[in-house]
């Protein structure tokens, strides 16, 4: 074999394993998930194997999976532009902070320690009738009666914020931390005052950083169902409860599987038009 | 009734045997040996029979102070007694645990704390269930025959399960803003009294849900004949409430924390609060939902040493202990075994046995709407 080919095969090798995991844990469970959607639930909650549209046709024409799927979309998008708006100066601030960087670094990392749900449930005891809030305001003499602030749509975006906000600092830290400083300082010395440097020149240069922040928090947040569960009211659902309920409650997994997949459809696209015009590697740089 | 020895009994006996100099050696390996290899010559993985040894059982409940109650008096115990592991998981819901089991293998999951007979029902039509024998359990001798009854009905005179205990699901309401009086006259319609707005929980089971729905348009909950009313009382639940509750924990957190002063709640868990300390109210109103709760073995488990548990799980002693750790009454016959002080006291007790005073959801019944109401209650629950 000569070396060319050799070291054309090297990557793969190197690669073998990662493929043969994604192969076997995302894709042949994708497939099946795609045969699924054909089959129907019976009476007994049996499956009955065939290749049938009735799923799809109700996934895509019944109004109520429509309302519920742009419902998650708003909640997703507002969840986003308020992780954008906090994140960013979060995310500037560590970038030029000097000398103690890693530790809020540190910081910023150390919420994933806990477990997702264990931090979702900890707004039970800041914002509940008797948590730390409500409490602190009826010691003060603010108010007498505690006021009822969890289980509403609020209150999710809030959890989902709490849950989504280091991916958007990370994201946006790794792409401020790539500008070099002395532009800014050029454009200083051009006669810029220090908010249009920002403007012209650091918020530009930063953007795709913002943009692969909002992708993930957008995603992450559209496919959440645990924070509506924990922190949500009767009616504050979102499309990955409809799933949970399908495959779980209903035990209608070709429904389900039907559901997930227009999900999985939604995001996707939104990925590959994301893909399309900002390219996956500022995303990889956030993650990494 | 003879009662065949399980195989733990016959290998300590063995044992016994052989330390006591009554068995050489040769002849003690030798039938180890012989057993060894019956037990391999009669399954198809004889080569794997050592693989096969059964050294644990799964056991799936509903995890808080039941759970609590199961690991206390009755897995430690048996451990220490057989030498067999009881690995203890929990679920939150009965559609929640038939999920997973009809997504594992056989043999995964082996027995389950599961409630009502409409439940059991369902695992023996979905092909799940087992056929116990039945002269490995004795102290089912013990069990309030009604209990039994029903569920041999659902499946062909055979048992898959033994019935465990039961209780009711009934009104639950804080007394410092809701007098026993008012819950008495008000009822089930004191879950959609506009009173309590944003003070009003209860259950995200759809059947529970319908169930006090038909209560409160006045309807017989096995036999309903309006339901669009049904639905109706449903929705004005749901705008009346702040939040639904899908756990025990979460049922117990949001009374205690006051974040709502009514719901319709387990008795058990009730019990549990105001042993506590919290000054919880709870009734079941007329027609209000009882059930009983048994102990299933899932098809693919290891028989004999699942027939082992299930008979000391139903020793009056264990019973009893873990009846008073979880309270809920035991499916012991009050007529036959002597309960003690505590379990008479139990929310839904029925000293006579005969369970006359409760109703229990009819599983044909209810497992022929299933289908149609669990997806329309799903649209319901979302503002529909």
């Amino acid at each position: 074999m000569s070396v060319e080919a050799r070291e054309a095969r090297q990557p793969w090798i190197l690669l073998s394993p990662a493929l043969t995991a994604v192969a076997l844990l995302l894709f042949v469970p994708l497939i099946f998930i795609v045969i699924y959607s054909f089959w129907l639930r019976t009476a007994t909650g049996a499956d009955q194997v065939g290749f049938y549209l009735d799923n799809w046709q109700e996934a895509l024409t019944d109004p109520f999976y429509r309302d519920i799927l742009l419902n998650t979309l708003k909640i997703a998008a507002i969840t986003t532009a308020v992780c954008a708006v906090m994140g960013y100066p979060a995310a500037y601030f560590i970038a030029r902070s000097k000398g103690n960087k890693a530790i809020l670094l540190l910081l910023l990392m150390l919420p994933f320690w806990i477990s997702y749900i264990i931090r979702t449930m900890s707004w039970i005891n800041i914002l509940g009738v008797s948590g730390a809030f409500n409490s602190t305001l009826m010691a003060l003499g603010i108010i007498s009666e505690p006021i009822q602030m969890l289980y509403n749509e609020t209150t999710v975006i809030l959890g989902l914020v709490h849950f989504l906000l280091p991916f958007m600092v990370l994201n946006v830290f790794v792409s401020l931390d790539g500008i070099d400083t002395n532009l800014e300082d050029a454009a200083n010395s051009l006669g810029a005052t220090r908010w249009q440097a920002f403007m012209q020149v650091t918020l530009p240069l930063s953007l795709p950083g913002l943009a692969a922040g909002g992708l993930l928090c957008f995603v992450l947040g559209a496919g959440t169902y645990i924070t509506p569960m924990v922190l949500g009211g009767p009616t504050d659902a979102m499309f990955a409860n409809l799933v949970f309920e399908a495959i779980i409650t209903q035990l209608n997994w070709p429904l389900g599987s039907a559901l997930s997949l227009m999900l999985l459809v939604v995001l996707g696209v939104l990925v590959l038009i994301y893909n399309r015009y900002l390219g996956m590697a500022q995303l990889m740089k956030g993650l990494g | 009734m003879t009662r065949k020895m399980d195989n733990t009994t016959r290998y300590e006996r063995l044992r016994e045997r052989y330390m006591n100099g009554d068995l050489d050696r040769r002849s003690f390996l030798g039938l180890i040996g012989a057993a060894g290899l019956a037990y391999g010559v009669q399954t198809p993985f004889a080569r794997f029979a050592h693989a096969q040894e059964v050294q644990q059982v799964r056991f799936d409940g509903w995890g808080g102070v039941v759970s609590e109650a199961f690991r206390e008096h009755a897995f430690a115990p048996y451990t220490e007694k057989t030498g067999i592991e009881v690995v203890d998981g929990t679920f939150g819901g009965g559609d929640e645990y038939l999920s997973r089991v009809k997504a594992s293998q056989e043999g995964e999951y082996n027995i389950a704390h599961l409630s009502g007979v409409f439940d059991y029902a369902r695992y023996h039509n979905l092909g799940l269930s087992t056929v116990l024998n039945e002269d490995n359990i004795p102290n089912l001798q013990y069990v309030i025959p009604k209990l039994i009854d029903v569920f041999r009905n659902v499946s062909d005179g055979k048992l898959s399960c033994v019935p465990y205990d039961y209780g009711t699901t009934g009104l639950a309401y804080n007394r410092k803003y809701i007098s026993d009086d008012e819950a008495k006259e008000k009822g089930a319609k004191l879950l959609i009294d506009e009173a309590y707005k944003d003070k009003i929980s209860g259950w995200s089971d759809w059947r529970t849900r319908i169930w006090y729905a038909a209560l409160q348009t006045g309807q017989n909950p096995n036999a309903i004949e309006d339901m669009d009313a049904v639905w109706d009382a449903v929705r004005q639940h749901r705008d009346l409430s702040v939040k639904y509750w899908g756990s025990g924990a979460e049922l117990m957190s949001l009374l205690a924390e006051e974040e709502v002063y009514v719901t319709e709640g387990w008795s058990g868990r009730i019990y549990a609060l105001q042993e506590q300390g919290h000054d919880m109210g709870y009734i079941d109103p007329p027609n209000g939902m009882g059930w009983q709760e048994c102990l299933f073995v899932i098809k693919g488990s290891p028989m004999e040493a699942c027939e082992e548990l299930l008979n000391f799980m139903l020793a009056p002693e264990t019973s009893i202990a873990v009846a008073e750790g979880q309270n809920y009454p035991p499916a012991l016959d009050p007529q036959k075994v002597d309960l003690g002080d505590k379990i008479p006291t139990l929310p839904a007790f029925d000293p006579t046995g005969k369970l006359d005073g409760l109703t229990f959801a009819d599983p044909a019944y209810w497992n022929g709407n299933e289908q149609e109401w669990s997806k329309t209650f799903g649209r319901v629950q979302k503002g529909y």
